[in-house]
């Protein structure tokens, strides 16, 4: 029963995995996923694999018989699946980007003169426009602004690897004096606001971006007041 | 004697087992089937990849000014590659009275709500000395010493306050999907509560367990 059990488990593991056929005259399998790690084995060309998971720009594989060790991607590149096609592991960054419709990262800035953190989810209609929501705490000398922020962005050129975009947007700002001070009445206002960035595709998933945005504030005083936006950080395809 | 007769039955049993499985795999190879796999072709998605790695902590946060207290803490962090890494993170502490207020029964400085200290941050970490740590002979465990910087707000006394964070720590991995954390950070953070404001340091020592997904 045990070995008709295993019989089973190992036909339902090949299914599972995906086997493909070693197509460099070998790979090297290191204990860990770096290349600081010991090379501890090596494949040659036509041994089957199984790639079992990726961590990073590692893949976990499985020979026949039993070792396991990680492989890096350029070593997996010109391996073939068992039909002899070659794998999609080049990074195809446009038909990537073009397939992943979600987004979301982080910034670091300065807003006004203070200190910014701010946090968006971005949804991408077609290659060109998108949806952000964004949320923005900043942290000044003499009170806390929370911003809620709806925008689009229109990317004119999405193909390029450094891509420059164009947004609008419209939120609320939430005003909170700091607490030693005399005046602590917490105030809301209505913004509009527009802006220029640049994104710059560093891995499959993973982007830097830097963004430069012109805030109005639309107060009940005569004067509507202007801010001015800067900042930097990171983002993903989700 | 019971527990003996007891280990009599298992054996037997497990043998008979054994031996029935023998004879159903000996009568009937055709049970060994190459499984016919369709025609595909295997992309990045179809492999699980495990970037993202989520995570606790508890240790000890020292305030300045305000004791040394517990802390606990989430944390959810993606791998960029070998060497990167960023971080979000949340954590809690309730704070002790300062020495003037020690001393001083009379003097309040903070209510009970205003005590209470909570802080988030964003970081990038930087695998400086990815390797390998042994125990005995059979043991190794792969692991890294990482630095790690990055902004945030803390809450505290009554006031959002923009906090830098830098720090230290080592990520030890049990296996390939969870890993155990030691951290030692400095949160800087300006604070007035004494009148005068002052840069304040903060240093927090934790350990943690985190997932990989």
């Amino acid at each position: 029963m045990l070995a008709v059990l295993m019989l089973n488990a190992r036909t339902v593991l090949s299914e599972v995995l995906d086997t493909v056929t070693v197509a460099d005259p070998y790979i090297e399998l290191r204990t860990g996923p770096g290349r600081g790690y010991p090379v501890y084995y090596v494949a040659e060309r036509g041994a089957k694999i199984a790639i079992l998971k990726s961590k990073t720009d590692w893949f976990k594989v499985k020979l026949s018989n039993a070792k396991e060790g990680w492989v890096s991607r350029a070593q997996l590149a010109q391996t073939l699946t068992p039909e002899g096609e070659q794998i999609d592991f080049a990074t195809p960054l446009l038909k990537d980007i073009a397939a992943s419709h979600w987004e979301a990262g982080l910034f670091g800035g300065d807003f006004g003169g203070a200190s910014l953190i701010s946090l968006y989810a971005g949804y991408a209609f077609t290659e060109n426009l998108s949806f952000e929501v964004t949320t923005t705490q900043v942290l000044g000398d003499e009170s806390e602004l929370q911003l809620y922020n709806l925008g689009m962005v229109h990317y004119a050129f999405p193909q390029w690897r450094a891509t420059p975009y164009f947004s609008i947007g419209t939120g609320r700002i939430k005003i909170k004096p700091k607490s030693s001070l005399v005046e602590t009445e917490n105030r809301k206002e209505d913004s509009v606001n527009v802006g220029l960035g640049l994104r710059v595709y560093l891995t499959r998933r993973f982007f830097f971006r830097m963004e430069y945005r012109n805030h109005i504030v639309l107060t009940d005083k005569d004067n509507n007041q202007e801010l001015e936006e800067w900042k930097a950080g990171f983002s993903l395809f989700l | 004697m019971e527990s003996r007769i007891q280990s009599i039955f298992i054996i037997f049993f497990a043998s008979l087992l054994l031996l029935g499985s023998q004879s159903v795999t000996a009568e009937d190879p055709e049970q060994v089937i190459e499984p016919e796999i369709e025609r595909r072709t295997v992309t990045e998605d179809d492999i699980n990849s495990e970037d993202f790695e989520i995570g606790i902590y508890y240790g000890a946060l020292s305030t300045e000014d305000f004791g040394v207290n517990d802390l606990f803490g989430l944390s959810l962090a993606y791998h960029i590659n070998e060497d990167f890494f960023t971080e979000f993170s949340y954590a809690q502490s309730t704070t002790s009275k300062s020495s003037i207020e020690v001393v001083d029964e009379f003097v309040n400085l903070l209510t009970d709500d205003e005590r209470e200290l909570s802080f988030y941050n964003v970081s990038l970490g930087y695998n400086i000395l990815p390797g390998e740590a042994f125990f005995y002979d059979r043991w190794a465990f792969n692991s890294a010493l990482y630095l790690i910087g990055g902004i945030g707000s803390t809450d505290f006394a009554g006031d959002e306050r923009f906090t830098i964070s830098l720090g230290v720590g080592y990520r030890l991995l049990i296996n390939d999907w969870m890993a155990i954390h030691l951290d030692v950070k400095d949160h800087i953070f300006d604070i007035d509560v004494f009148g005068e404001e002052k840069t304040a340091h903060n240093l927090a020592l934790h350990g943690g367990v985190s997932f990989f997904f």
